[in-house]
């Protein structure tokens, strides 16, 4: 005891570290989501009834795999699961395990929804999975764009625009030209407003913000005069070929992962592609290290002989070229036509992407196919009918994309010059 | 074979940094660049090695003319810097930061770790560095971190060495091991610019001082003749008192009572580990101990800037753990932060504005909603006249200030009513020797009247001279307790560095 001690009362005072608090509240959450499972899909799902999940397309090689089981065993075999989990979440031991605690929640906790909605009835498990990879390529690019900025200290929120107005390039150009034009041009609209950002923000030093918001009211207001004034009455410029699937051989035969993976468009495996070069581009070579150098420490970088304007300049024109081909994507394989204003914010996901990814190439990777699910349920769940409204399920991505940037993400670090203009004397 | 600056100028908007200065520095000769804060010499440096281009004057090395332009070109030449503020990216190992701008690569650009790892142990091993090429920076503690930039200038083969203040960050037996390593600069033939404002360490080390004052050069001075009391009056340009004068401490109550205080920084790490310390009124206690073991974050939270984890903290038997910071400063608690212009004062608002930042919600500075200026006006001008502040008058921002007189509007505003307890961080730091001297004086009458006095510093001198008692802080925890009276730079110095610490 010192002295202290019996001069004044005093009483054991320790506060929670932030970490043991979000244990603690994810615990609690998925302690109510499990009840929730077992309340709604256990006891909802009526007795005896079996999901069928199907496994295979009409197209696959192996046909009629299918996996059945019984709603209600499932799903309270779930529910079970999660409130374990919870529970154990709320002991706060293994603090690392918080995330994984609730992304396997999470995971469960679509399983038994969709056999819970599937009862009585099948649900193509495959087609809902080859959709998340297809409704995630955009967001996963849009990703890639930001990392892209952000990894050299450009904050880029244009990259809406950027899609936006590379889809329409996309579009015009290829039904004018042909496809190779449409791509061309799509990438070259990217670039180009990568450029404008890069000379707003590095010249100028404009608010990184503002120039971005700049680029995607530029994007919106011009792609949607000119498909107002132009392609209504020019049809003929609104019809693109649409580029089909390259069906990988061998790969593509592989049950589930087969339709998933391997059966899509070049800008699929594109992506893929992208991913793992900037990946290993980023963290294995010169170009990495000097640009995330930029982005962390530009006056380090400069008193090391590397010309961080270049180095921005360079990095935001590339970015803007990746959102081009996500734009590509958009206009020539997805939809396969222009309509005003069709990103609907999917670039601001992409943003969100990004942060959720903690600003790694996997990461944004593992972020886009969250987005691509949820999106995915909406729409094979909407074709099943049940009695959950679609305005509803519309809303659902984007209530995911919210829950998972503001609970789960938890505190992360950008690049520490993020945003930051670097101004020479 | 010299390096040689002619007649350098340097014009900032409203300031010339430099008015015609010429130095030169031959191999194996150290020269150290003397004169306080804002007298020129960083500017200096920073247009050798290429980051300001100078308005006249040019650089030669070997007679030859060097562009002025960017740092890749002054490197080329073979000038290198070892700046005050490390030029390292946190977040990447020792070798990636050595190598950065020379990566050794192979096929499309994949950096070969091996190649960048031998390059960091040849010279780690040549001159005795002992650094490891695979840790992370912001791991290792920041005296290895300046033997990582010493590497990367001599990976980019320099023969001239600029050191930025590189005493500043360290303890004293770092100073000592870091004048070794630049002692072996030197008879490997490397010419070695110092600059700094501590006169022993000038004396120590340097072939040759040269003085800066107001971006003039002032003269030079021979260490082995000249006296520290001479190089202060060249500095300063008056006679100095460099010794602070106080009596002897009769300490009183406790005033400031912490126990077992757990503060976590922004990165979640627990920077205060459990502090226990009490500060009696008629004391004068200060922490000392190299930046970064937690000090910031401990004043911030005795303060109410930062929540704690666990633990309390009492002043006059209150316990104010998780007050506001408004409700303990009404208390009497007066705070000179860290960062003056981060947290101190309000860098667009006029010296009155930020004279009442601390009152201006209360009468006399207003009724309900409405604020009565002119009160404050009247105020202001009292303090700034009380506590010699320069300034033309009160209603200009408090930014075209000098760091002093901007550290003085501070201690005018907080010591300024009935102070029970001081908390004063860095309370001098970049500040000249003039206002230093009176800021000091300040402190100690605050101590004189009876209040408490808290006093976090990361310079040495500073806490040896102003303290009755000295805390030592290493990673989190009070790692020694001293008698100022009786305590030697050495002890204090192997406590900072975590080696122990008599507690007497």
């Amino acid at each position: 005891m010192t002295a202290t001690a019996e001069l004044f009362e005093t009483e054991a005072r320790v506060r929670a570290t932030p970490e043991e608090r979000r244990s603690t509240i994810v615990g609690i959450v998925l302690i109510a989501l499990g009840v929730y499972v077992f309340w709604a899909f256990g006891l909802g799902s009526g007795a005896g009834l079996d999901a069928r999940f199907n496994l295979s397309l009409q197209t696959d090689r192996f046909q009629d795999l299918s996996w059945v089981v019984d709603a209600r065993t499932l799903s309270i075999l779930v529910a079970v699961i999660i409130v374990g989990l919870g529970i154990w979440r709320v002991t706060r031991s293994a603090l690392s395990w918080t995330n994984i605690s609730l992304a396997i929640g999470f995971g469960l906790f679509s399983l038994a929804f969709l056999a819970w909605a599937a009862a009585g009835g099948q649900f193509s498990l495959v087609g809902m999975l080859r959709s998340t990879v297809l409704l995630s390529v955009v967001v996963v690019l849009g990703a890639l764009t930001g990392l892209m900025c952000e990894r050299v200290g450009i904050i880029n929120i244009g990259i809406e625009g950027q899609l936006l107005a590379s889809a329409f390039a996309a579009v015009v150009l290829s039904s004018a030209f042909g496809t190779i034009a449409g791509l061309v041009g799509a990438l070259l609209t990217g670039g180009v407003l990568g450029l404008l950002l890069a000379w707003l923000t590095i010249r100028f030093h404009v608010d990184q913000i503002i120039a971005g918001v700049v680029i995607n009211f530029l994007a919106l207001g011009l792609t949607s005069l000119m498909t107002a004034r132009i392609l209504t009455d020019v049809q003929t410029l609104n019809a693109p070929e649409r580029i089909s699937a390259i069906r990988i051989p061998f790969l593509a035969d592989i049950p589930v992962l087969g339709p998933m993976l391997f059966d899509h468009s070049f800008f699929v495996y594109g992506m893929f592609i992208l991913l793992v070069g900037l990946h290993f581009g980023l963290f294995y070579t010169r170009w990495g290290l000097r640009s995330r150098s930029v982005g962390e420490h530009p006056k380090a970088a400069d008193t090391a002989g590397i010309n961080v304007y270049w180095v921005r300049y360079r990095n935001v024109v590339l970015g803007g070229m990746i959102a081009g081909f996500g734009g590509a994507f958009l206009g020539l394989s997805q939809v396969a036509r222009f309509e005003e204003n069709m990103t609907g914010g999917i670039g601001f996901i992409g943003l969100a992407a990004m942060i959720f990814g903690r600003w790694l190439p996997f990461g944004a990777l593992g972020a886009g196919l969250v987005f691509g699910f949820s999106r995915a349920v909406q729409q094979k769940v909407s074709i099943l009918g049940i009695g959950i409204p679609s305005e509803f399920l519309l809303m659902l991505p984007y209530i995911v994309v919210i829950v998972v940037v503001a609970g789960v993400v938890g505190k992360t670090r950008p690049p520490a010059a993020d945003g930051q203009p670097y101004i020479k004397q | 074979m010299t390096l040689e600056l002619r007649g350098i100028t340097k014009r900032f908007p409203g300031v010339v940094a430099n008015d015609d200065v010429s130095l030169s520095v031959a191999p194996g000769e150290i020269i150290a660049l003397l004169g306080e804060n804002g007298a020129g010499k960083t500017t200096l440096m920073n247009i050798l090695f290429g980051l300001y281009s100078p308005d006249e004057g040019e650089v030669l090395i070997d007679g030859k003319q060097l562009e002025l332009s960017n740092p890749s070109a002054s490197i080329a030449a073979g000038v290198g810097m070892v700046h005050q503020h490390f030029m390292l990216v946190p977040v990447f190992t020792v070798a990636e930061n050595v190598v950065l701008g020379l990566e050794p690569t192979e096929a499309l650009g994949w950096i070969d770790k091996d190649a960048a790892d031998a390059m960091v142990r040849e010279i780690s091993d040549r001159y005795n560095l002992a650094v490891d090429p695979d840790s992370m920076v912001e791991d290792i503690p920041v005296g290895v971190q300046q033997r990582v930039e010493i590497i990367k200038v001599l990976v980019r083969n320099a023969r001239y060495i600029i050191f930025d203040e590189p005493t500043a960050v360290l303890t004293p037996q770092e100073v000592e091991e870091f004048f070794a390593i630049v002692r072996g600069l030197k008879e490997d033939g490397k010419g070695v610019i110092f600059i700094s404002h501590k006169l022993n360490e000038a004396l120590e080390i340097a072939d040759r001082i040269v003085v800066l004052r107001d971006g003039k050069s002032v003269g030079e001075a021979n260490p082995k003749t000249a006296t520290e009391n001479q190089l202060a009056e060249m500095m300063v340009g008056r006679p100095v008192e460099l010794e602070v004068q106080k009596g002897l401490a009769e300490p009183g109550k406790v005033v400031l009572s912490v126990e077992n205080l757990v503060v976590l920084d922004d990165r979640d790490h627990r920077t205060v580990d459990g502090v226990t310390f009490q500060v009696r009124a008629n004391e004068v206690v200060g922490i000392a101990g190299v930046q970064g073991n937690g000090q910031t974050e401990l004043v911030e939270s005795l303060t109410g800037m930062r929540p704690s984890l666990a633990g309390h903290v009492f002043v006059d038997g209150v316990d104010v753990t998780e007050w506001s910071p408004r409700a303990i400063h009404k208390l009497g608690i007066a705070h000179i932060p860290e960062d003056r212009q981060e947290s101190g004062l309000v860098l667009q608002f006029t010296v009155a504005e930020n004279m009442v930042l601390d009152s201006y919600y209360d009468r006399p500075y207003s009724r309900g909603i409405q604020m009565d200026w002119d009160v404050a006006a009247h105020s202001s001008e009292r303090l700034v006249d009380e506590y010699d502040v320069k300034t033309s008058r009160v209603d200009v921002p408090v930014s075209d200030l000098s760091g002093g007189n901007q550290q003085k509007v501070i201690v005018a505003r907080e010591f300024d009513r009935d102070v029970k307890l001081v908390v004063a961080s860095q309370p001098t730091r970049g500040v000249d020797v003039g206002s230093i001297e009176y800021i000091h004086k300040r402190i100690i009458e605050q101590r004189d009247e009876g209040a408490a006095v808290l006093i976090v510093s990361s310079e040495l001198d500073e806490v040896m001279a102003l303290s009755d008692r000295i805390l030592v802080m290493f990673k989190g925890r009070i790692a020694g307790e001293f008698e100022g009276a009786t305590a030697t730079t050495t002890e204090v110095g192997l406590a900072m560095l975590g080696s122990g610490g008599s507690h007497d």
